[in-house]
């Protein structure tokens, strides 16, 4: 293992050691002077007009401060959606208002429609109970068909449970509909990718604090985008001018999709904080967790694959309804559409893509984005319905899909849903995947098995997925209603080392590792010089934040940026120190020199030359040497990968086991291979969890019965195998600096598709005729599958 | 409210506690001992393992009037003597046994147990005794790839990296 600090070097991670050691700082862990706590009262039905509530009983309680329900907010804004979606008709999506708490009804269980705020937790907690509130229980609308014909509305100004009907591409429609007519072949494969709880092991958690002298708040909040995060408050919920309002996220403890939003319990905290004049904090019991983080995936889908007589696809369609529950989640509506929809081509040379969205509210916890965040649900429906389709025509899975590739002289590559893929090869990536996972070896393993009496199977994918979300000016076209652009400082400092202030947040990424490695490459300088700032609005420029694996790709490529206008600059300070010009000037390992001469200076001395400014062109160079970048992405990268998997089932219990996973993957550029590996071990856990174990259960009633560690079943280690990841065959991305793709989302993406295809390779090899199992596969779910289908 | 005294990593601590208290409300907010982590409400996700008298213990099940008189050790006390860490902490860095950290400090002290009961555990030893401990990062692998090279074992066969 390499042990150098440049890019491609597997450097250990600074972080760790103050993890290790329990002296991070994660937001619960921070006691500001004089703090009180804020405790929620939250619905215990999934859907009620509120008729009244008293207060009065729980403000006389021991230590209570203040009690705050939906009338004190209905002055303030909502908690915006961040993506505008047309319906086919072009008539816009509809936004109903989600308020800080809930006003006239509660919508969800878990809906907080009050909140106490008190010197102790626990006196909060016992003022909450004594809240009196009269709520008229409304019929629950849970299932998605029967809210999209139901007079009963989650919210009743727009008189409908439809968001929106979104048709991608709406011009390929009838066309798609013509081929799939007209095909030789034809698979059809309907589905469910199964709504998911994040689970971030950090519950989330908020302290808002109030400075009565000068008008500033601040927050401190379990935030994977602390920028998004003031601004949403800012403009649209509390209106606090965005100078006024310092957001800080600490140390996160993980995320995966769930801490990108702005919460309700984050507007509380900073009201009631300057009501109470004390700083007020809030952290959320792991059940507060189940019930209100956003939750991910919950799609119903049927697609449809068209084949020739020699295997070529000829079009996919898709038909899916989209959960996006009681309220519109910042990024819930860009999810199932423009993060699903246009990756519907996969990584095929299919002519005609045609998918339709509707999304759908219910009276069950929001539904957002979670690791990976419509790529998965492309992934699971492409990669499932393409293995469906080689079974019915007797081709090999692999064949079949390599037959079909985009190859690697037909990049850039325009997909047929409207993407602009800038390089990979896929068929690179899939003889690595036969290599590392031994597929040669299967048969013989599968024998074994049998032998044992379990059934074994194999299951392969190909995915490609969309980073680094952008540019902006076709993302605002498009109906998203920010920038996604990233933002760094390089700030030398007189003695030379750096901070680098950057907009990304890690929450568990390792960017305080990572991206010093990226600028001691460039300046090459020793990267403990250097160090990141991040988190924390009043330090850094301004930022985008961390989720759709775009820390590296966009936030990186600003560090890149920035880190250039600094040796720009740095070697018009060292040309006029050696008396030369700057095009003479050279940068290697942290020195300027002038070639051919021994004339040189120190990266060291020319930052001190630029603070101390005697002997100095002032008057064509600035003193000091920080740089700021923004970096506008010109387009999606795109990882891409194959991944294979084998599982046993027993014939008996029904019970799966997965063997081995393997997952191959085209990452581009990599900065530090063992950060990247870790990532993919987390999204393939992730992934199997999907697959085989993780199930968010609402009754008819919206009660949700899988609210604890009880009953929501969490991948634990004895679950999982060792994985074999490889990341050798990238292609790097063409159109940023370092060539880099993102790598945190590919498997959670991968791995799905990959795991159930081996479970119905497996029963099929025990004589079961059965083509699908819906997720997640359990022994239940796979036990009655062999029954039905004796 | 109850008086309670114990040693802490070592040292004797003593605070006034309510009967609810929680070892772990205990630790973090007595105490300031904030490296002990509460991660769920139904004692499942192990980020609050301590040992008590040797034994590692959820210190979320745990009252704090029970450990009155008990030897405590949380995460905050596990480096060696001269600050730099401890040979399992050390394993978890040179593995990447850690990403966000939150139930890292759980895990470094199952471990520890672990390796104290069965100094030389397999691979589906480590995995069944991390049965009571979440990690929602890692997938386990480099978890438990650290703590077999911390119990002397060549994990080098192990995917690299
Ligand atoms: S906090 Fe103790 S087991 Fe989760
Ligand atoms: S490192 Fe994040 S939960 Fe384990």
């Amino acid at each position: 293992m390499p042990r150098d600090t440049g890019i491609g070097a597997a450097t250990l991670r600074r972080e760790d050691v103050r993890f290790l050691t329990g002296t991070g700082e994660y937001t619960d862990d921070i006691v500001l002077a004089k703090q009180t706590y804020a405790v929620f009262a939250r619905s215990t039905v999934a859907h009620g007009k509120i008729k009244s509530i008293d207060t009065s009983a729980a403000a006389q309680m021991p230590g209570v401060l203040a009690v705050f329900t939906g009338d004190d907010f209905v002055d303030v804004g909502g908690n915006p959606a961040g993506w505008l979606i047309n319906s086919r008709d072009g008539e816009p999506m509809k936004e109903p208002k989600r308020p800080v708490l809930a006003h006239g009804k509660v919508r969800h269980v878990g809906d907080a429609y009050a909140a106490v705020i008190a010197e102790t937790v626990e006196q909060a907690r016992d003022a909450v109970e004594a809240i009196e509130a009269d709520i008229e229980e409304l019929p629950a609308i849970i299932d998605m068909n029967a809210a999209l014909s139901s007079s009963t509305y989650v919210h009743d100004e727009i008189e409908t449970n439809q968001c929106f009907d979104w048709g991608w591409i709406e011009d390929n429609r009838e066309a798609t509909d013509t081929a799939i007519k007209n095909a030789h072949h034809v698979t059809t494969l309907e589905l469910v990718n199964n709504r998911l709880v994040p689970n971030a092991m950090e519950p989330r958690a908020s302290i808002g604090s109030y400075k009565a002298s000068t008008g500033e708040y601040t927050l401190h909040t379990t935030s994977q985008n602390p920028h998004l995060t003031r601004l949403l408050i800012s403009a649209f919920v509390l209106g606090i001018p965005e100078n006024m309002l310092t957001v800080i996220a600490p140390d996160v403890g993980g995320g995966f999709g769930s801490k990108i939003y702005h919460y309700g319990e984050e507007a509380l905290v900073l009201a009631a904080a300057k009501q109470v004049g004390r700083p007020v904090k809030w952290t959320a019991d792991r059940t507060e967790s189940f019930l209100t983080d956003a939750h991910g995936r919950d799609h119903v889908t049927k697609i449809e694959l068209a084949l020739d007589a020699e295997g070529n696809f000829l079009a996919f369609r898709t038909d899916t309804k989209a959960n996006v529950g009681a309220y519109l989640s910042n990024f819930s509506t860009a999810t199932p559409t423009f993060l699903h929809g246009t990756l519907m081509g996969g990584n095929y040379t299919v002519p005609l893509v045609y998918v339709n969205v509707k999304a759908v509210f219910t009276n069950t916890a929001p539904v957002d984005a979670y690791r990976g965040a419509g790529r998965p649900e492309a992934t699971y429906s492409i990669e499932r319905v393409i293995d469906k389709a080689a079974r019915e025509l007797g081709m090999d899975p692999i064949e079949l899909r390599r037959k079909n590739f985009v190859k690697p002289d037909q990049y850039p590559y325009a997909s047929a849903a409207g993407l602009e893929y800038d390089a990979g090869n896929y068929d690179a990536l899939m003889d690595k995947m036969e290599e590392v996972a031994d597929i040669s070896g299967f048969e013989a393993r599968r024998k074994a098995s049998e032998a044992k009496g379990l059934m074994r199977g194999l299951g392969v994918n190909a995915y490609i997925e969309a980073c680094g979300i952008a540019p902006s000016n076709l993302v605002g076209v498009l109906g998203s209603r920010v920038g996604l652009y990233d933002a760094a400082t390089v700030r030398v400092n007189a003695t030379g080392n750096i901070s680098v202030m950057v907009g990304a947040h890690s929450h568990g990424q390792g960017h305080e590792t990572a991206f010093p490695q990226v600028v001691s490459d460039m300046l090459g300088i020793d990267a403990s010089t250097i160090d990141i700032v991040h988190g924390d609005t009043s330090k850094i420029p301004f930022g985008m934040g961390t989720y759709g694996s775009r820390s590296l790709a966009v936030c990186g490529s600003a560090v890149v940026r920035a880190t250039e206008k600094i040796i720009v600059k740095a070697k018009k300070i060292a040309a006029h120190m050696l008396e030369v010009t700057d095009q003479d000037i050279s940068l290697n390992d942290g020195v300027f020199s002038v070639e051919g001469t021994n004339k040189s200076v120190t990266f060291g001395e020319v930052a001190l030359k630029a603070y101390i400014p005697h002997d100095y062109p002032l008057e064509s160079i600035e003193p000091g040497l920080e740089e700021t970048a923004f970096y506008d992405p010109a387009n999606f990268t795109y990882p891409s990968g194959a991944y294979a998997c084998e599982v046993e089932v027993d014939p008996e219990t029904g019970k799966v086991r997965v063997d081995r996973m393997c997952a191959v993957d085209d990452f581009g550029n990599v900065i530090n291979p063992m950060i990247v590996t870790g990532q993919v071990h987390g999204g393939l856990a992730q992934g199997i969890g999907q697959a085989l174990v993780e199930q968010t259960f609402y009754d008819e009633y919206g009660q949700l019965l899988s609210a604890s560690y009880m009953d929501y079943t969490m991948p634990r280690a004895d679950d999982l195998p060792m994985f074999q990841v490889d990341h050798s065959q990238g292609t790097p991305c063409v159109h940023n600096p370092l060539g880099v793709k993102g790598c945190g989302e590919a498997g959670a993406i991968g791995s799905p598709p990959t795991v159930v295809n081996a479970v119905v390779d497996a029963l099929q090899s025990g004589g079961h005729n059965i083509t699908h199992i819906d997720m997640p596969v359990t022994p239940v779910r796979v036990w009655e599958a062999m029954q039905n289908a004796k | 409210m109850t008086k309670v005294t114990m040693t802490v990593n070592g040292k004797a601590v003593s605070g006034d506690v309510e009967g609810r208290t929680l070892l772990s409300a205990f630790l973090r907010e007595d105490q300031g001992l904030t490296g002990t982590h509460v991660g769920c409400d139904t004692s499942q996700c192990g980020a609050c393992v301590v040992h008590v008298n040797g034994k590692a213990v959820k210190s979320c099940t745990m009252f704090a009037s029970e450990a009155n008189g008990a030897a405590v050790d949380t995460v905050e006390g596990q480096t060696n003597a001269d600050g730099s860490l401890n040979v399992i902490q050390q394993a978890f860095q040179d593995h990447h046994g850690l990403q966000c950290g939150f139930c890292t400090p759980g895990m470094v002290m199952s471990a520890a147990a672990l390796l104290k009961e069965n100094p030389t555990p397999s691979e589906a030893e480590v995995r069944e005794y991390l049965e009571g401990n979440i990690c929602r990062c890692t997938g386990y692998h480099n978890i438990v790839k650290a703590i077999m090279a911390a119990s002397g074992q060549d994990v080098s066969a192990i995917a690299a990296e």
